[in-house]
C-alpha cells in the first residue's frame, strides 16, 4: 500500500443508501468527508459567533476575517453589486479552503482532489454566470462574444475563438484545482514511501532517509499553501467570472 | 451601582440595541441622551454614533465598480499565476479537440472538424493565456459604446 501513491484516491463506499435507476447510491469516504467539512465550517460560522463578543475571541477573530477576506476579495474584483453574490462566493471558498485543510492530515481523503467534484463547482459557477447575465442584459449579453472594431470578414472566425475562450472557462477552472490537489498528495505520498524503502537498506538506509523525510516535511508545508492558495484562486476567479455578468457594459 | 462585568455586559448589550434600531430606522438617529440614561452612557452612544457615521462614509467611499488594476495583481504568487496560465492554455485546446470530435461524428466530416477547430481551440487557449497574463485587455462590451 505504501508503495501506491494512487490507492489514496479510492471512493471506497462506506453503506448503502438504495438504488435509483439500478444505479447504487452509496455513502461513500467522499461523503463522510464532505459532511466533516459541513460541520466544522458550520461550528466555525454559528458557534463561534453566537457570543458576538465585541472583543472578538480567536475563533470569532477567525471567522471575522474569513468573512472580510471574502468581502474585501469580492468588492475588489466585482464591485459592490457583486455583494449579491457573497453567499454563493463565501460558501465555494469555505467549502473548498475546508476539504483541502482536511485532506493534508494524514489518513483523511481529499476530496477536491476528485474532478467530478470540481467540474460541479466550477460548472454551478459558470451557469449562474451565463443565467444571470443573460436575466440581467438579455440579448446584450452576446456582444461578450463579438468584439467591436473588427474588420466583417474576420468577424465569424474571431466570434468563434471568443465563444471557445468562453467556453473553455470551466474547464481550466476545475482541472486547476482538482490537478494541484492531487499532484501534490502523489507527491507526497511517493517521498513518504522513499522514507520507508530507504528504511529497509539497514543503517546506511536509515540515514539516506534523513533526505526524502526532510523533504516531505518541507513538502507538507508547501501543500498547505497549496491547499489555501488554490481555493483561493477558484474563489478569485470566481468574483472574476461573476464581474463579466455583472458589468458587461461600464 | 452595577459591578464592572455585568457594566461590561451592559455597554455591550447597549451596543448591539444601538446597531439593530439604527438598522430598523433607516439611519435616521436620534442624537443626544434619552431620558433615563447616565452620562457614561450617553457619551458612548454619541461615539458610536460618530464611529457608525465614520464607517458609513468608508463604505461609501469604496469604488462601486473594481478597479482596472485589481485584475492584473490578482494572482497572488508566481507560482498560482504559472499553473493558471498553464492551465488555460490546455483548457483552450482541449475544448477545440472536444468541439471538433462532435462534429465530426455528428457531420460524418471526419477529420476536417478535428483539424479546424483544434486550431480554433489552440487560438483560444493562446487568447485566454494572453487575458490571464494582463497581456490583452479583457473582453468587455463597454468598447462597443464607449459614450455611456
Amino acid at each position: 500500500m505504501a508503495a501506491d501513491p494512487i490507492h489514496q484516491f479510492e471512493i471506497k463506499n462506506l453503506f448503502s443508501l438504495g438504488h435509483v435507476g439500478g444505479q447504487e447510491i452509496a455513502f461513500t469516504n467522499s461523503t463522510l468527508f464532505m459532511l466533516i467539512a459541513f460541520a466544522i465550517i458550520t461550528a466555525l460560522m454559528i458557534g463561534a459567533t453566537a457570543s458576538r463578543a465585541l472583543v472578538p475571541g480567536r475563533m470569532q477573530a477567525v471567522a471575522e476575517m474569513s468573512y472580510e477576506f471574502i468581502a474585501t476579495t469580492l468588492r475588489s474584483s466585482a464591485g459592490t453589486e457583486g455583494m449579491k453574490f457573497f453567499p454563493l462566493v463565501f460558501t465555494l471558498f469555505m467549502f473548498i479552503v475546508t476539504l483541502n485543510m482536511i485532506g493534508i492530515v494524514p489518513y483523511t481523503f481529499t476530496v477536491t482532489s476528485h474532478i467530478i467534484i470540481t467540474v460541479m463547482l466550477s460548472m454551478l459557477v459558470f451557469l449562474t454566470v451565463i443565467v444571470y447575465g443573460f436575466w440581467k442584459n438579455g440579448l446584450r449579453f452576446f456582444k461578450l462574444f463579438v468584439p467591436s472594431g473588427i474588420p466583417i470578414y474576420i468577424l465569424p472566425l474571431v466570434t468563434l475563438i471568443e465563444v471557445m475562450s468562453f467556453l473553455s472557462r470551466p474547464i481550466s477552472h476545475s482541472v486547476r484545482l482538482f490537478a494541484n490537489m492531487l499532484a501534490g498528495h502523489i507527491t507526497l505520498k511517493v517521498f513518504g514511501s522513499f522514507v520507508t524503502m530507504l528504511g529497509g537498506l539497514g543503517l546506511v538506509g536509515w540515514i539516506g532517509a534523513v533526505l526524502p523525510l526532510s523533504l516531505t516535511v518541507a513538502l507538507t508545508a508547501l501543500e498547505l499553501l497549496v491547499a489555501f492558495l488554490q481555493a483561493y484562486v477558484f474563489t478569485i476567479l470566481t468574483c472574476i467570472y461573476l464581474n463579466d455578468s455583472i458589468h458587461p457594459g461600464h | 451601582m452595577v459591578r464592572a462585568a455585568s457594566g461590561a455586559v451592559y455597554c455591550r448589550e447597549v451596543f448591539f440595541l444601538w446597531r439593530m434600531v439604527d438598522i430598523m430606522s433607516d439611519n435616521t438617529r436620534k442624537e443626544g441622551p434619552r431620558e433615563g440614561q447616565t452620562t457614561e452612557e450617553a457619551i458612548l452612544s454619541a461615539r458610536l454614533a460618530r464611529l457608525g457615521k465614520e464607517l458609513g462614509h468608508h463604505e461609501a467611499s469604496r469604488p462601486a465598480e473594481p478597479s482596472p488594476g485589481a485584475r492584473s495583481v490578482s494572482d497572488p504568487s508566481a507560482m498560482a499565476r504559472g499553473f493558471r496560465l498553464s492551465t488555460e492554455l490546455v483548457a483552450g485546446v482541449l475544448v477545440g479537440a472536444g468541439i471538433g470530435w462532435l462534429l465530426d461524428r455528428w457531420l460524418g466530416i471526419s477529420p476536417w472538424g478535428l483539424i479546424v477547430f483544434l486550431l480554433l481551440g489552440f487560438v483560444a487557449g493562446v487568447l485566454n493565456v494572453m487575458r490571464a497574463a494582463g497581456v490583452v485587455a479583457p473582453n468587455r462590451l463597454d468598447r462597443s459604446d464607449p459614450g455611456r
